[in-house]
């Protein structure tokens, strides 16, 4: 069924912290590597080793430079997977019902052995967040790794997304939106989570939280030279005297 | 003994894990390879794993990829086309075994110098070591000369460690981080998940580099440093510190030389030397009395100041007051600094404020008691919160070894090395020059070295020279006057000295795993015409090179015999206590790889087959008395091979009953104990032993039990370095040997005792109008140095590199954002395709690493865009600067430890007139293979339902 | 947007294909017998059935198709495959009875023409109803696939049927097609990413911070989604098959109705304008695709 589920009663899905991301990759290729063998079919890549490679990848990691008006232009990484919105455009435009939001937990999903390869929940997509499979020729998007998170097989504590469990710098949690003591629901909460193009209207379950400011100062600033520590009493050689006095 | 183990089933249940070590950077996680019947089928971080608690980079989850790359060698090969054409035909083992063990043979019974054996990026070096040691070639070392050997000098020669394998940063209680010039390899996931939890804890990190990409750009703050000033930035810091008067007195009176007292008496031999009695223990002043005694006696309150007497009568000064008078200078005020390093002054005196608040204001104290090795007991560890890290960015320059002194200085003066929110020692270490071997060379026919080849030289007695005093015993003149320093050899100098045949020619070359034809040379174009330029006779200048590599590399093309090694899931490793471990500061930890695939080719462990080729030349330690091979393969000698008795490659489950660490007696079952446990051995250090390792009796003796040292060694940190002063008396003439003419100014300028900054050298010989720009490399996180092209998964993410520029070069220079450049330094010129940016230093150009392939390199298209697109700086950096005045030609590298100086690079950039080639220049050649190009399209997991 | 040839094939024959139709369920006067109802009925319906054919070489799985029609409450384009195929049904019965008995069956007929225009305008639903391409969400995408659609048709059932001197309705229903096409193209110039409010800064949510830029791509290559979406069309050329899509999609038409009309030139002259009205169409779908900026582009450089 492509419409819509009634709310679901968790909503699973990630906080992407961007003042931790160093833009590594980790969660991007393991998540390949973990999906090329889980799903219905492989993420295939073609022309692997000539001159145009491309593939299937359910999380592709940009790099943004960002220009303050007043501060040094600043690179933020930036992990982009499917968002898994509450307002899924993929889901509804789906001819075939192969393209599904889940009930219980608002995952969203293809079926692939329905799907027809259309792309026209890619194109609904505002944030590229499915893929074209190019051999398999269906639809291949982020699962938020179904098939770990409920898996018995796991132990518990693997139970997480593989792009969540690879991740050196902690910069990515999994967890229930609708339970506002999840780790998620907090996160989003003190660091002021954002939403992704929020007039495209798809609200997005995934939030990202924002890079934290940094120092900046002109050189001329109070506060720099307020910064600085004031020399020595008595000069360097007084100090040293009073310093090894108080040593005893 | 303490140890973990897990269950060990598959994620969907079914499968089998097996645990093991990767290798897809030089960072050495562990691995948990989950299987589907005999192919693997995913891999994921272990979570009990120290290094890296169970997440995974980029690398490491490619390594299927790397496991079934259509580069693979797959059979022995002997080239049949010229060199560097890359045509071979495949041979046995055996017709192999028996070539090399011929021309090897040839040379040890003659002359074994005429065999120059490197490793590249060799995680094996204890063993190779002992392999060149006892073949008698003093010609042996690993990568560490071109890589990062003056961190690792600068910090063995210091504080008996320097960053990375030998420590880390407090991350749990650090209050201020500060990192400069970070590879992403070199300790890659610890820094990442070490930055997650400073963020975690709201704890500032400060990034000095000049481009602001990784760490850099999810730093707190960001230092955009001009190439080759962070020596200049730190002292400056240095400046304020002592200004203010914020710097730990009471650590540097216990723990550091300050206090010593240094000979002045201006003409004599010993001038600028240590005051020592008849022990050699350094004397210190009273600062009460003036009496002068030795350091080493409890209970003097030494003096930091002034001018004392000396038995002999002669006048000597403390440490400290040299020290505070060099950097109270205003030379390294941070206004005299500010414009060469693009930091603002206002910038380095807030930052040192920050340093000074987080390290006296936000003191670290941890309720555990300790006894220091002059018996004094503490009853708590006092901790100086400040935590730095540093790399390759502020090694790789010709002033590096000062820098990173600089940055140990800058640490030991605010107290916090080996303290609770410090920087903190990883077992073994602290390992200062007291407890490291002096380099061994001397070279006779059918006999082994004395000692090993690499270690740390006192002064300029321990060189390796000639009779004559001058010319350099060793191939890659370490040890020599032009790098006195060079503990870890001189990689990148191996072929140009070989070609030139200076000091001499050599016979046979063998190299394992270092691509000199390519990206790890400087000037790769220049190398590869010395392999393959030929005498009057129209023989090679280099006669015979032997090359050990699983993948059909650059270098591969030019070997004459290539001895195919496995993949890392295919072999037997062991990451030693012997080598460069991989220990956290509370947990003394070492690890192995084993076969998890037996390969489905024809190829053998490189270190297996080096102890056949041993065995077979009969060398010493690899066949008993009856000439029979001692060691089975590598396996067999990791549990077997003893270095000293009951010390051997591997510390875990030694013993006959398997429950001795560190020191026991081999044991049969260890591997097996190993793999049980998912192939490391981790025990902790007892609490009272975690701090102050460099004084602390407790960690002493436990060091001592377990085989990490054979007794009690002093650490007392090196804030002025002797040696280097002894240098300096050679060069002034006052002590023999004494260096050649034309290296003495050098040394006297550049040896300086206390860190000190002099420009990088490139900068003595060009106009700075005619190469006004840096131009430097990072490395890529998702990409380990050349091998990472052949990985079907990482190539997509970088199959190609820019060349970013700073906005208003570009602005300056007319360049458009995709337009082609052409980048010049004195020794060569690229073409390249051009990439805006600003969150960059102004004056800096830079691109990743090693993507720029050779055609038909690596088993890819040859119009793969790596080799069309991709480019190296490495073809605009010479290993000699351009001629001076006198026509002689210096080293590219440091003087003191010969590291190669890569980030000293100078050049100018314009706009291409011919934009319409869309290739990179210069255009190599096309290789052969060897490897056949790889299938189109790749569906892994297919099979999953197996 | 990737300019797919099979989508704007589909679009513009089966466009042209369903404009006949409805026009035929209509009553268009058609002069003849059974042979040229049979004709002109194939024309309309082999049209129809040659963009629905095309459009599924645009599938990766086309043998899954049929599954396409189980969604239609949800899903536009779901909805489109129903409808062309309940009208085709239809359309076949109204053509079998028409050449069988020459009668028209007005309710048949009826139920044509209402498919047909439902087809047409489903069709024009699949791109309208993109939030993620603001120059195609519009009420005017409808208004503009219905007027090609019935002023293609128009031509074609003009040239075969023996309407005399009608031409004056030919050109006002390309004339009217083509100025809701120039009001369409109006409103895309200034209904770009940025003016309706979609920018790299808010599809990074970075904008707080500063003007936001594209460093680097995920990865060197391209991808799917560079392929599909973040298509770049020159100014210079978009300008020139704009011109070729007026004059052979409206001026050479306009031109060969006047002269049929003025001159009374035989009728299946109309087929000439039919065609040329078509090659313009053709270029200008190829610009409805190319020129679209899709919000994925904002994560790849684009503003």
């Amino acid at each position: 069924m492509t419409s819509l589920p009634a709310p679901p009663e968790k909503r699973l899905g990630l906080v992407i912290d961007l003042d931790t991301c160093v833009g590594c990759h980790a969660c991007a290729v393991n998540c390949k590597e973990w999906n090329t063998g889980a799903g219905a079919s492989p993420l295939s890549d073609v022309d692997a080793y000539g001159a145009d490679a491309s593939g299937a990848w359910l999380n592709r990691i940009h790099t943004f430079e960002v220009t303050p008006r007043d501060a040094p232009a600043q690179i933020v990484h930036f992990p982009k997977s499917c968002l898994h919105c509450d307002d899924a455009p993929c889901v509804t435009v789906c001819p075939t019902g192969a393209s599904h939001k889940r009930g219980e937990d608002g995952i969203v999903l293809v079926t692939e052995d329905l799907c027809i390869g259309c792309g026209l929940c890619a194109w609904a997509c505002p944030y590229g967040a499915r893929e074209m499979d190019p051999v398999e020729n269906v639809m291949k998007k982020c699962t938020l790794c179904v098939d770990r998170i409920y898996s018995d097989a796991l132990p518990e504590e693997d139970r997480i997304p593989a792009c969540v469990r690879t991740c050196p710098s902690s910069a990515r949690h999994f967890g229930d939106f609708n339970d506002p003591e999840s780790n998620v629901s907090r996160l989003v909460a003190e660091r002021g989570g954002i939403d992704l193009m929020p007039e495209m209207g798809t609200r997005p379950v995934n939030k990202y939280l924002p890079p934290r400011p940094k120092t900046t100062e002109r050189p001329s600033s109070a506060a720099a030279r307020q910064a600085e520590m004031p020399k020595a009493e008595g000069g360097f050689l007084g100090w040293l005297d009073a310093a090894l006095e108080k040593l005893g | 003994m303490k140890q973990i183990s897990r269950a060990e089933s598959g994620a969907d249940g079914k499968a089998e894990i097996r645990k093991t070590t990767c290798y897809m950077c030089a960072c050495r996680c562990g691995i948990n390879v989950h299987m589907k019947g005999e192919k693997v089928h995913y891999i994921e971080g272990n979570r009990d794993h120290p290094i890296n608690k169970g997440v995974l980079c980029a690398k490491g989850s490619a390594g299927i990829m790397q496991h079934y790359s259509p580069a693979r060698l797959k059979k022995p090969l002997l080239r049949t086309g010229k060199r560097g054409e890359g045509k071979f035909r495949e041979i046995e083992w055996d017709e192999a075994l028996g070539l090399a063990t011929d021309w090897l043979g040839k040379v040890r019974s003659t002359d074994p110098r005429k065999l120059a054996f490197f490793t590249g990026r060799d995680q094996s070096q204890s063993m190779t070591g002992w392999w060149a040691q006892n073949f008698g070639t003093p010609n042996y070392a690993a990568h560490g000369g071109f890589c990062s050997v003056n961190m690792a000098a600068a910090g063995i020669y210091t504080m008996g460690g320097a960053f990375w394998e030998f420590g880390a940063p407090d991350w749990e209680r650090t209050e201020l981080f500060m990192i400069f010039g970070v590879a992403e390899d070199h300790d890659s996931n610890p820094i990442k998940m070490g930055l997650g939890r400073l963020k975690e804890r709201g704890v500032k990190v400060i990034g000095v580099n000049p481009v602001r990409t990784g760490y850099n750009a999810i730093a707190d703050e960001w230092l955009g440093i001009t190439p080759g000033t962070d020596g200049l930035l730190i002292l400056s810091l240095v400046h304020e510190l002592l200004r203010a008067g914020k710097i730990d007195l009471d650590y540097l009176i216990r723990y550091t030389n300050a206090p010593w007292l240094v000979i002045d008496d201006p003409d004599a031999a010993d001038h600028g030397l240590f005051a020592r009695n008849e022990e050699g223990v350094a004397m210190v002043a009273n600062r009460e009395t003036g009496m002068v005694s030795a350091s080493s006696l409890p209970g003097v309150k030494p003096a930091l100041k002034g001018q004392f007497t000396l038995a002999d009568g002669r006048k000597a000064t403390p440490v400290f007051e040299l020290l505070a008078k060099t950097y109270l200078d205003k030379q390294y005020a941070p206004d005299a600094v500010a414009g060469r390093s693009g930091i603002e002054a206002a910038t380095i005196r807030r930052i040192a404020a920050e340093i000074a608040e987080a390290a006296f204001e936000r003191e670290v104290v941890i309720e555990q008691p300790w006894t220091d090795m002059k018996g004094e007991r503490h009853e708590r560890m006092v901790g100086r919160p400040v935590a730095f890290h540093a790399m390759r960015g502020i090694s790789a320059h010709s002033n590096g070894f000062q820098t990173c002194r600089a940055l140990h200085l800058l640490q030991i003066l605010v107290g916090s090395i080996d303290c609770p929110g410090g920087f903190r020692f990883k077992p073994p270490y602290p390992r200062p020059v007291a407890g490291q071997p002096r380099p061994h060379g001397g070279a006779c026919a059918d006999t082994a070295l004395s000692g090993p080849h690499l270690g740390y030289p006192r002064g300029p007695e321990d060189l390796l020279l000639e009779a004559d005093g001058q010319t350099a015993e060793r191939i890659d003149k370490a040890f020599s006057w032009d790098a006195p320093l060079s503990a870890h050899g001189l990689m990148h100098m191996v072929i140009s000295n070989a070609h030139a045949r200076d000091p001499y020619g050599i016979d046979v070359l063998f190299l394992y795993m270092a691509n000199m034809a390519w990206n790890s040379s400087m000037n790769t174009t220049s190398v590869m015409d010395m392999l393959t330029d030929t005498d009057e006779n129209g023989d090679y200048v280099i006669p015979k090179i032997i090359y050990s590599d699983a993948y059909s590399s650059e270098m591969v093309a030019f070997a004459d015999l290539i001895l195919p090694d496995t993949t890392y899931l295919e072999r037997h490793d062991c990451i030693s206590l012997l080598d460069r471990p991989i220990s956290e500061p509370e947990a003394l930890c070492d690890s192995i790889r084993w076969p998890v695939v037996e390969p489905d080719r024809d190829v053998r462990g490189f270190q297996s087959v080096l102890l056949d080729l041993g065995a077979r030349l009969k060398l010493p330690g690899m066949v008993d008395e009856a000439g029979e091979a001692i060691y089975k393969d590598y396996a067999d000698y990791m549990i077997n091979h003893q270095r000293k008795p009951g010390i051997g490659p591997l510390s875990g489950w030694r013993g006959e009953k398997g429950d001795k660490t560190g020191r026991g007696e081999p044991n049969p079952e260890q591997l097996q104990r190993y793999i049980e446990n998912g192939g490391f051995s981790m025990v902790h250090v007892p609490e009272e032993a975690r701090f102050f390792k460099h004084a602390n009796r407790a960690w002493s003796d436990w060091a001592i039990a377990h085989g990490l040292q054979d007794g009690p060694v002093e650490n007392i940190f090196q804030l002025y370095l002797e040696p280097l002063r002894k240098f300096q008396l050679a060069a002034e003439g006052k002590v023999k040997p004494v260096p050649p003419e034309h290296h003495r100014d050098r040394i006297r300028r550049c040896f300086e005792p206390l860190p000190c900054w002099y420009p990088p050298f490139c900068e003595d010989s060009l106009e700075e109008s005619e190469y006004p720009l840096h131009a430097i490399t990072q490395r890529p996180a998702a990409m380990y140095h050349s091998w990472g092209s052949q990985n079907a998964w990482l190539r997509q993410i970088h199959g190609e590199n820019a060349l970013y520029v700073p906005g208003e070069v570009c602005d300056h220079a007319k360049l458009d954002d995709g337009d082609w450049a052409l980048v010049t330094s004195p020794s060569g010129r690229i073409r390249v395709k051009v990439r805006r940016m600003d969150a960059v230093n102004g004056s800096t150009l830079w691109t990743w690493n090693a993507i720029g392939k050779r055609a038909g390199a690596w088993a890819l298209d040859k119009n793969a865009p790596e080799a069309t697109r991709g480019f190296l700086l490495n073809h605009l950096i010479d290993e000699l600067l351009p001629a001076k005045g006198d026509g002689r030609r210096w080293a590219n590298s440091d003087p003191i430890t010969g590291q190669a100086a890569w980030f000293d690079l100078r050049v100018s950039i314009r706009r291409d007139p011919d934009q319409s080639a869309g290739l990179s220049l210069p255009e190599t050649p096309a290789q052969e293979g060897p490897a056949a190009s790889g299938p189109d399209t790749v569906r892994f997991g297919l099979e999953k339902a197996l | 947007m990737h300019p797919a040839v099979s989508v704007i094939f589909f679009t513009v024959a089966s466009g042209a294909g369903f404009g006949l139709i409805f026009l035929l369920g209509s009553g268009f006067p058609v002069g003849g017998g059974a042979g040229r109802a049979f004709f002109v009925s194939l024309i309309g319906g082999g049209l129809a059935v040659a963009g629905l054919v095309s459009s599924t070489f645009h599938l990766g799985h086309p043998e899954r198709a049929w599954r396409a029609l189980s969604q239609w409450r949800s899903s536009w384009l779901s909805r489109e495959g129903i409808a062309a195929i309940a009208t085709l049904i239809v359309f076949g019965f109204y053509a079998l009875i028409w050449m069988v008995t020459g009668e028209r069956s007005t309710l048949l007929g009826a139920l044509s023409a209402a498919g047909a225009a439902v087809s047409v305008f489903t069709t024009s639903m699949i791109y309208a109803q993109l939030k993620t391409v603001p120059q195609w969400q519009s009420r005017l995408t409808p208004v503009v696939y219905l007027g090609f659609a019935l002023a293609s048709g128009w031509l074609i059932a003009a040239s075969f049927g023996n309407s005399d001197s009608s031409e004056i309705w030919g050109i006002m229903l390309v004339v009217l097609a083509w100025a809701a096409k120039w009001a369409w193209w109006a409103r895309a110039a200034r209904t770009r990413l940025g003016d309706a409010g979609s920018t790299p800064e808010t599809a990074t949510g970075l904008g707080f911070i500063g003007k936001v830029r594209l460093l680097e791509r995920p990865h060197t290559g391209e991808n799917y989604l560079t392929r599909e979406m973040v298509h770049r069309i020159g100014r210079k050329h978009a300008r020139i098959l704009r011109l070729v899509a007026l004059v052979l999609g409206c001026l050479v038409p306009v031109a060969i109705l006047t002269l049929v009309g003025m001159t009374g030139a035989p009728a299946f002259l109309n087929l000439l304008a039919a065609a040329s009205m078509i090659a313009g169409l053709l270029a200008e779908r190829w610009l409805f695709f190319s020129e679209a900026e899709h919000a994925v582009s904002l994560y790849y450089g684009h503003r």
